[in-house]
């Protein structure tokens, strides 16, 4: 693996990721939560836009594995002057830098980047086009819940997932509509029209897509991802209102009911509890909420060690673009 | 002087000499053999000048990209000796003084005519239409007016700039797209779009304008050019409007005639164009509309970027890519070698036809004695890469670098005088320009 560009990857390469990802965990139960794998590799944070819980987890992931992990924001920057990403990405690979985590407001500007830089890139979330450490955290967490401490070498066969909310601006849902079949899920994706991504018929992003949530529900999904619904980013004739929202595609309190207690709930968060999810949801039992952000830590770990680490065997091929 | 061009096959047919004296095509048989300066043109395809309906020269206000002399030298090495220059210049085209400066450009140069097209609006803002009669008045003589770029989405706007057009014989050439179904678009709408993350340019932004604007040239009684066809559903559109006898007429450029939104996988701002490259089932429609006539000319839509516009995420990336030098190439590639198109039909939607709906005098008998002696002379069977010295303007955003295309352009005559040898533009580069 040179670069960490999209969630689209063969299961193998998915599999050993989150394989590394579970020694990766393994550090979480330690008193010093420190591997040396990584002394003396330097890692620059490149965000371009703010991004709070993706930053710190990046920025943990590296320090954990003893990389100096500098943060670059790309407000009060030069890049908030003018220079371009280009000339962004060149200065800071020409301080010697081994790897870039980089989170950008356009899509494509982290292959680009690779690109041109010459040097490790991760995509940390482009656009409305992929965010996959996000999707293997997924992958991680729901592996985990299903299969606990046996976890290793399994994917997610015949897991039907469900993910629901604006999927067509969601970089969250593209990853994970890639990721999660290449492991054996059955993946649907559940939104208000506006809100699927363009193309003809039931199959968007090489996936199964609907309007109908209750139906989806009645089907007894293994796991409901509930996306972050921006409801100030619609003009009108997108999605008229919260209500509207709530009616059609929130998970509520009467549709957990339905849902049952084996469902699995998924939030990449930060939630909007009472929009596309009730309280009661995003506390169940059956919610991995923060499962997911523990697990973040771990797969961020995992990339970086499979992109940086000298001794790793992956760091040589050819990879997942 | 006197030029003689002997053996060339004249638009694709007959073999037989031409000769070009005072500026003018003359009869071979009344010329002094002797005194006349011999190209040899066995093997070669004689076709009129070129006229490109759709250039944009960037100047004035974007002289990094573009300038009035090296965008000619651009028309010239592509065979084209007459070009129509888009209005969204800095300031717009929308007074006399800014077609005038343009215009009297052109004849500086002189390797090529150049007819600046005036701006339907003001500033190109969509709101009030500008003073269309004194820019058709001026020495610029407009006779073709556009916001392209922008829409005019304004329909009692558009009905008043057709019925004002029609007044003075001129067109209006609109660039279709639905603002309102256009937001943030940066490539065609569809399941690519999808799967990139990037905002996408449905199809049907296109053909509801054309559909409107045709309705409205009828009203009107007005003549409507439509730039840059890239739909098979816009085709079915200006096909219908043609079949009810609207005044319509539609061009395609050349790389909607070749190219496919394939190409956007890298995001690579070089193949972000608007309207957006589309599936190969468009280009393939767009192909055949050109053949049968529905579309009826190829326009450039000539559009130089500096290199700092194009390498950026593909968002921030500027529209546009240059195709002066490559449109007889790639039209060949698509039209001719497949069979679609002969040469004479290149000569009509690449000559004859742009300069009929310009109002552009002097194409009307292509290659005839009498006519003005604009003539191109194309070895059609040479293939070359293109390559960043084949382009001849300022900017190099071509996505067809490293593409094999067919045909050359080997001489090219402008009113009788000599713009291109053996693929050589004559005329020294523009100041700013080293090499």
């Amino acid at each position: 693996m040179t670069h960490l560009l999209t969630a689209a990857m063969p299961r193998d390469a998915a599999i050993a990721l989150l394989d590394l990802a579970e020694d990766m965990h393994q550090i979480q139960d330690r008193q010093v939560k420190k591997l040396p794998a990584l002394r003396g590799r330097t890692v620059v944070n490149l965000f371009f836009e703010d991004s709070t819980r993706t930053r710190s987890s990046f920025e943990i992931a590296g320090k954990w594995l003893s990389a100096d992990v500098i943060n670059v924001s790309g407000k009060g920057s030069s890049a908030s002057k003018g220079e371009s990403l280009r000339d962004t990405g060149l200065t800071i690979a020409a301080m010697g830098v081994d790897g870039v985590v980089v989170r950008s407001g356009s899509s494509g500007a982290p292959a680009l980047l690779a690109d041109w830089i010459g040097r490790p890139v991760v995509n940390a979330g482009d656009g409305t086009h992929e965010h996959p450490t996000q999707a293997l955290l997924d992958a991680f967490a729901l592996r985990r819940r299903i299969h606990g401490d046996a976890a290793r070498g399994k994917g997610l066969d015949g897991v039907r997932v469900a993910i629901v909310g604006d999927i067509a601006h969601s970089r969250v849902a593209r990853s994970n509509a890639l990721l999660l079949p290449a492991l054996g899920a059955e993946v649907t994706l559940v939104g208000p029209p506006a809100f699927l991504p363009p193309g003809a018929g039931p199959t968007r992003l090489g996936v199964r897509a609907t309007t109908d949530l209750d139906a989806v529900i009645a089907e007894r999904p293994d796991a409901l991802m509930l996306l972050r619904v921006q409801l100030e980013r619609q003009t009108g004739a997108v999605v008229p209102s919260a209500a509207e929202y709530i009616t059609g595609w929130s998970l509520t309190d009467e549709r957990l009911a339905r849902l049952g207690d084996e469902a699995r709930i998924m939030h990449p968060g930060p939630m909007n509890r009472g929009l596309e999810i009730s309280s009661r949801a995003a506390d169940a039992d059956a919610s991995t909420i923060l499962e997911q952000v523990t697990a973040g830590v771990s797969v961020r770990m995992a990339v970086l060690y499979s992109l940086l680490a000298s001794d790793h065997p992956s760091s040589a091929d050819g990879g997942s673009r | 002087m006197t030029t003689l061009l002997t053996g060339a096959r004249v638009l694709g047919g007959e073999v037989r000499d031409l000769a070009i004296h005072d500026g003018a095509l003359v009869d071979p048989a009344s010329i002094d053999r002797d005194a006349a300066e011999v190209v040899d043109a066995a093997g070669l395809v004689a076709l009129p000048g070129l006229v490109d309906l759709h250039t944009h020269l960037r100047q004035p206000g974007g002289e990094q990209a573009e300038t009035v002399a090296s965008g000619l030298r651009a028309a010239a090495a592509g065979g084209f000796t007459c070009v129509f220059a888009m209005a969204n210049t800095t300031p717009v085209a929308d007074t006399p003084a800014v077609v005038e400066q343009v215009h009297r450009l052109g004849l500086e140069s002189g390797l090529a005519t150049v007819r600046p097209i005036g701006a339907v609006t003001v500033g190109l803002r969509g709101e009030r239409l500008a003073d269309m009669l004194m820019l058709h008045r001026s020495a610029a003589g407009v006779t073709v007016f556009s916001d392209d770029g922008h829409c005019v989405a304004d329909a009692e706007l558009m009905r008043r700039a057709l019925e004002h057009a029609a007044s003075m014989d001129a067109v209006v050439a609109q660039h279709a797209q639905e603002p309102s179904l256009t937001r943030g678009a940066q490539m065609h709408e569809g399941a690519l779009s999808a799967e990139l993350g990037l905002a996408g340019w449905p199809a049907v932004a296109e053909a509801a304008v054309v559909a409107r604007d045709a309705l409205l040239a009828e009203l009107a009684g007005a003549r409507l050019h439509v730039c840059h066809v890239s739909t098979a559903q816009t085709v079915e559109v200006v096909r219908a409007a043609k079949a009810r006898g609207v005044r319509i007429t539609a061009e395609v450029t050349p790389h909607h005639l070749l190219l496919t939104e394939e190409l956007v996988r890298g995001y690579d701002g070089r193949y972000k164009v608007n309207p957006p490259l589309r599936p190969e089932a468009d280009v393939l429609a767009l192909r055949e509309a050109l053949a049968d006539g529905t579309i009826d000319i190829v326009a450039t839509d000539h559009a130089p970027h500096a290199p700092e516009a194009k390498q950026a995420a593909f968002a921030e990336a500027a529209f546009g890519m240059v195709g002066l030098e490559t449109a007889l190439g790639v039209v060949q590639q698509s039209m001719v070698e497949t069979g679609l198109l002969d040469w004479a039909g290149i000569a009509r939607v690449l000559s004859t036809a742009p300069a009929a709906i310009g109002r552009e005098p002097g194409y009307d008998a292509p290659l005839e004695v009498g006519s003005p002696a604009h003539v191109v002379l194309v070895d059609p069977a040479a293939r070359r890469t293109i390559e960043v010295g084949h382009l001849r303007g300022r900017s190099a955003n071509s996505p067809f670098l490293g593409v094999e295309l067919p045909g050359e352009v080997r001489h090219v005559w402008h009113a009788g005088r000599r713009t291109v040898r053996d693929g050589a533009v004559l005329a020294a580069p523009d100041a700013g320009e080293a090499a």
